[in-house]
């Protein structure tokens, strides 16, 4: 059996009939990550468990039971997400010791459906970048060319995945989290609509835009991982109640009669890098051939969708991340007694060394955006502008089954090239925001190769974008895409 | 000092009350933890309540439950759609760096209180009633702190009065109100010494007739209803005293110490807190409808004054007997179950009022702890109706039921109480002791009428006490008349 090429029902059934043993395909992934992730530092934190946790599958198929759609698949899970004995950072300091006592749901339901974790992912910290560089664990790079960044938040997920350092990976997506980093890796990535995936046990970024899903070499690995991971939970009020579908199942790449939207106001945006327009026309052009027809659509306040979604993650995080005081778990400041101590001292070094800079600027740009006085010109504004973007894209949803877009304005750019500027680094996220600020699932599949510009062929993705709960419309035609595309489950090769 | 407005020479009191009434739910407001008073310090405690990364509040559909009875109960207006929202900011008992609470969309509004103050009717504005979280516990060693998160998340319903409120007897009037409808509710335990239930007086003092308001001072750590009162009564003369002495009222919080039987100043609010409210997107918007309204409607239990009013006309109760039977549910409960048995309804009050509250007051029992079981009670008001033993007896018996639990039956039987109403038998007695007497009855029928109440006892002791006395007064009265 190929493991850098298969499938997760593919891995299963070899499994469960034997074929292989989960320990086997656990140690395939493990060889890798000690052979390649040096280069690549995209694991903070490697779960030794792992071969247990594989050998526990084996038992149990020796015993002829089921672990489930997922058995014996050996997955990395983004450090996002807290992980019952393991290490859970954020990829922060101020997290840098946190063991949580208690699996995310999304994790809970990976190991029930038989998924072995590895380990915990570098992302940006507390998901607060674009570009993994952000990380206090140091960057993670892209498997294509590892002078560039590989994408973020989930850029640990994007690079691993793309490498194949896992089977399967999670992310987060509160702008284009899981999107971005997917295609700048060549990979699929998946953020489903608001609602659809418990974030019970996920560090809060911005609670109201923070969406996890899975990422994925190919449409139906994200398909069948979005199944498992998907549904109502108790221990978070904001799930939907919905029948999750059966999103593996009813994958099919049929697309005739279908209408795809194209958002005028996204293609006259200056500064799309050429392949990346190339890219979606192509893709464009793909399904019309196919039968799908193409209709062009508005949302003309896609133009706020960057400052909007900044001040309402910016308001979500400041108060999200008060809970990190060096109180009752994490980093705390080093104090020669805390006798007398002036208790602002206690916080202030305490979060001032814990807290890297990124995160700082967004905390107090959220303080501010939440502060008496500018509470209605700014997080109360950008509030009424999201509800009125929902209402476009409803309008848009009626005319159309689903929006293709870019995920990004240009192929993965170098480390060190946006980081000290914040603005530039955020228009990052012009394409991909939008979605989360209107609770819609949106995906990235690999569609096109760069030209080389000294940098290599790099991967380019496009957006898939549908209307709520719509997942099913949006992955047939990521699959459609994927066939069309050539390259399909195409692993990056990290020696180059 | 006086509680009378024009008291205050010139000056008039506004007096606001919150009242954060801890409800009685099994678990926390968003998480399952248990709300056990008596648990080891972070005992009632997981990685919800101690604001664990990722983890996220599930509402309490109980506490809700209970709130909107509370603001059925205080006549409110419940809305259709209110919201959680979150109150920054950082301390060491505030486990997630906030406090849900709500803002600016209560469960509850512009409802009313009703009672009784110096013989005066008065009625006091609620501008809402709002469900939050609590916070922990903070104990101070000197160099180090710990924190006791146990009472972390516990449900609290925040009850806020309109400025309404102009005297100190007034405030403590509405707060054992307010406690008597959540008793009643069965959604608090009222109880303040615990702090299940925590009232916050805002007091101010301005000019009679003066448009606006007074700078307001905010008096916490008030933990009886006596208290509220000597606190405002505190606090309004010291706000006069200051005015008077041309000094400017602080806008600040002081806590009352019972002991020195003042106020002191904790902190002040020059450098308000920024509370930084905005809805928590972790909650979605509590959603009520017309049914539930409807069906919380129908489950409210009959309600103090509704059930003193009851008492007074179909049980034919003097007003104030009715309300010392309502102020606690409990002796309502207990005074119903007492006549249900009796079908005496003023017998069953008395018997309670006097000697049965002297009783438990003086063994200092709650009436849910009575020795006497209201059957019980009921029982023997059944015999002294019956005549078969005199009400003297029956205290006899009372204090025998108090120390064995026995039933009234079993005791009159032992103690061999039962009263002779045989009309033969009283006359063969009276007969004797007329015999027995010759010489008092000759004074008497020449006219030593006083001599009655002697032949009386001499009956009553020849009976050993058990001739019925209305018999024996009848029949004493034929024959002394009698030549």
């Amino acid at each position: 059996m190929d493991l850098l090429q298969a499938s997760f029902s593919e891995i299963a059934s070899a499994v469960k009939s034997k074929k292989i043993s989960a320990v086997e395909t656990t140690r395939f992934f493990t060889k890798r990550i000690e052979q390649f992730d040096s280069k690549l530092n995209s694991f903070i934190t490697l779960d030794r468990t792992a071969e247990t946790q594989a050998a526990a599958i084996d038992a149990r198929i020796a015993k002829g039971e089921d672990p489930g759609p997922l058995a014996g698949v050996p997955w990395g899970i983004k450090d996002m997400f807290c992980t019952k004995g393991l290490r859970t950072t954020a990829a922060s300091k101020i997290l840098e010791n946190f063991v949580p006592p208690y699996d995310a749901t999304v994790v809970a339901r990976l190991r029930s459906s038989g998924a072995v974790v590895l380990g915990k992912l570098n992302q940006d910290e507390f998901a607060m970048g674009s570009s993994n560089e952000t990380s206090a664990f140091g960057v993670c790079r892209n498997p294509w060319n590892t002078k560039l960044v590989p994408g973020g938040s989930s850029g640990g997920s994007a690079a691993a995945q793309a490498a194949r350092l896992c089977a399967g990976s999670t992310g987060t997506d509160t702008g284009g989290s899981i999107r971005q980093p997917a295609s700048f890796c060549g990979i699929v990535g998946v953020k489903p609509t608001y609602g659809r995936i418990s974030r019970y046990g996920i560090v809060a970024y911005a609670s109201s835009l923070d969406q996890a899903g899975p990422m994925t070499n190919t449409v139906a690995d994200a398909a069948l991982a979005l199944e498992v991971m998907s549904g109502r939970d108790g221990r978070d009020g904001t799930t939907s109640t919905l029948k999750v579908p059966a999103f593996a199942k009813d994958l099919n790449s049929q697309v005739k009669g279908l209408r795809v939207g194209v958002i005028r106001e996204y293609m006259k945006t200056e500064g799309l890098h050429p392949d990346v327009l190339k890219t979606v026309q192509k893709a464009l052009e793909t399904l019309r051939t196919q039968g799908a027809e193409i209709v062009e659509v508005s949302v003309p306040l896609t133009e706020y969708s960057v400052p909007v979604y900044y001040l309402i993650a910016a308001s979500e995080a400041s108060s999200n991340l008060a809970r990190y005081d060096g109180v009752k778990y994490g980093y705390r400041a080093r104090f020669e007694s805390l006798a007398e101590l002036d208790l602002d001292e206690f916080y202030g070094r305490t979060r001032g060394e814990g807290f890297g800079k990124e995160v700082k600027r967004r905390i107090m740009l959220g303080t501010y955006c939440l502060s008496s006085g500018y509470y209605d010109a700014y997080y109360n504004k950008a509030g009424q502008v999201r509800r009125m973007l929902r209402d476009q894209f409803r309008e848009a949803f009626a005319k159309c089954d689903v929006i293709l877009s870019p995920v990004t304005t240009a192929p993965a750019f170098a480390i060190g090239d946006r980081i000290s500027d914040p603005l530039a680094m955020y228009l990052n996220d012009i394409y991909t925001v939008s979605t989360n600020l209107a609770g819609l699932p949106g995906m990235s599949v690999p569609f096109g190769m760069s030209s080389d510009n000294g940098s290599g062929s790099l991967p380019i993705g496009v957006q898939l974008t549908a209307a709520h709960f719509a997942e099913q419309t949006m992955l047939n035609v990521g699959l459609a895409l994927e066939l069309a595309s050539g390259l399909k489950g195409k692993v990056a090769d990290v020696q180059r | 000092m006086s509680n009378d407005n024009t008291g205050h020479s010139g000056y008039e009191p506004v007096i606001g009350l919150e009242i954060h009434a801890q409800l009685k739910t099994n678990s926390k407001m968003f998480c399952s933890d248990s709300t056990v008073f008596e648990a080891l310090d972070n005992d009632n405690t997981s990685p919800v309540s101690v604001g664990m990364p990722g983890t996220l509040p599930v509402v309490n559909g109980r506490a809700i439950e209970f709130s909107i009875k509370t603001g059925l109960a205080l006549g409110c207006e419940i809305r259709k759609k209110s919201v959680f929202a979150r109150k920054n900011y950082f301390y060491p008992d505030l486990p997630k760096g906030y406090q849900i609470s709500q803002y600016d969309q209560p469960l509850c509004e512009k409802g009313k209180v009703s009672f009784r103050v110096d013989g005066q009717e008065r009625t006091i504005s609620i501008e809402r009633a709002h469900m939050e979280e609590d916070a922990g516990k903070s104990n101070h060693f000197g160099e180090y702190t710990l924190v006791n998160y146990n009472r972390a998340g516990i449900p609290l319903l925040e009850i806020v009065s309109g400025p309404d409120i102009r005297t100190a007897a007034e405030a403590a009037e509405y707060a054992r109100t307010v406690r008597q409808i959540l008793r009643y509710l069965d959604v608090c335990d009222g109880n303040l010494e615990e702090g299940s239930l925590r009232c916050d007086c805002n007091v101010s003092v301005r000019k009679v007739g003066a448009p606006k308001f007074g700078t307001k001072v905010e008096i916490k750590n008030i933990n009886s209803f006596r208290f509220v009162e000597k606190a405002i009564d505190y606090e309004i003369q010291r706000q006069i005293e200051a005015v008077e002495r041309g000094e400017k009222i602080i806008q600040e919080t002081r806590l009352w110490d019972p002991d020195k039987n003042r106020t002191f100043s904790m902190r002040t609010k020059e450098n308000a807190q920024d509370y930084r409210y905005f809805p928590d997107p972790d909650i979605l918007p509590i959603l009520v409808t017309s049914e539930m309204i409807q069906k919380f409607r129908a489950e409210l239990p009959e309600l103090p004054l509704a059930r003193l009013a009851r008492f007074v006309s179909a049980h034919g109760l003097p007003e104030y007997d009715a309300g010392v039977l309502t102020a606690e549910k409990e002796v309502a409960e207990y005074y119903e179950a007492v006549a249900g048995v009796s079908k005496n309804y003023k017998a069953s009050s008395n018997w309670i009022m006097t000697e049965l509250l002297r009783e438990l007051n003086q063994n200092n029992l709650s009436i849910t702890q009575s020795p006497i079981s209201p059957d019980h009670l009921g029982q023997m008001i059944q015999l002294i109706d019956a005549g078969t033993i005199s009400g003297k007896m029956a205290k006899t018996v009372f204090l025998e039921m108090w120390a064995t639990q026995k039933d009234p039956a079993t005791i009159v039987k032992e103690k061999g109480l039962v009263q002779i109403t045989d009309t033969s038998a009283i006359e063969k007695i009276v007969d004797e002791v007329l015999a027995a007497n010759a010489g008092q009855l000759a004074d008497y029928r020449s006219g030593r009428t006083k001599l009655f109440g002697f032949f009386v006892g001499a009956v009553m002791k020849a009976s050993k006490g058990q001739a019925n006395p209305e018999l024996v007064n009848k029949l004493l009265q034929d024959k002394l008349k009698a030549p």
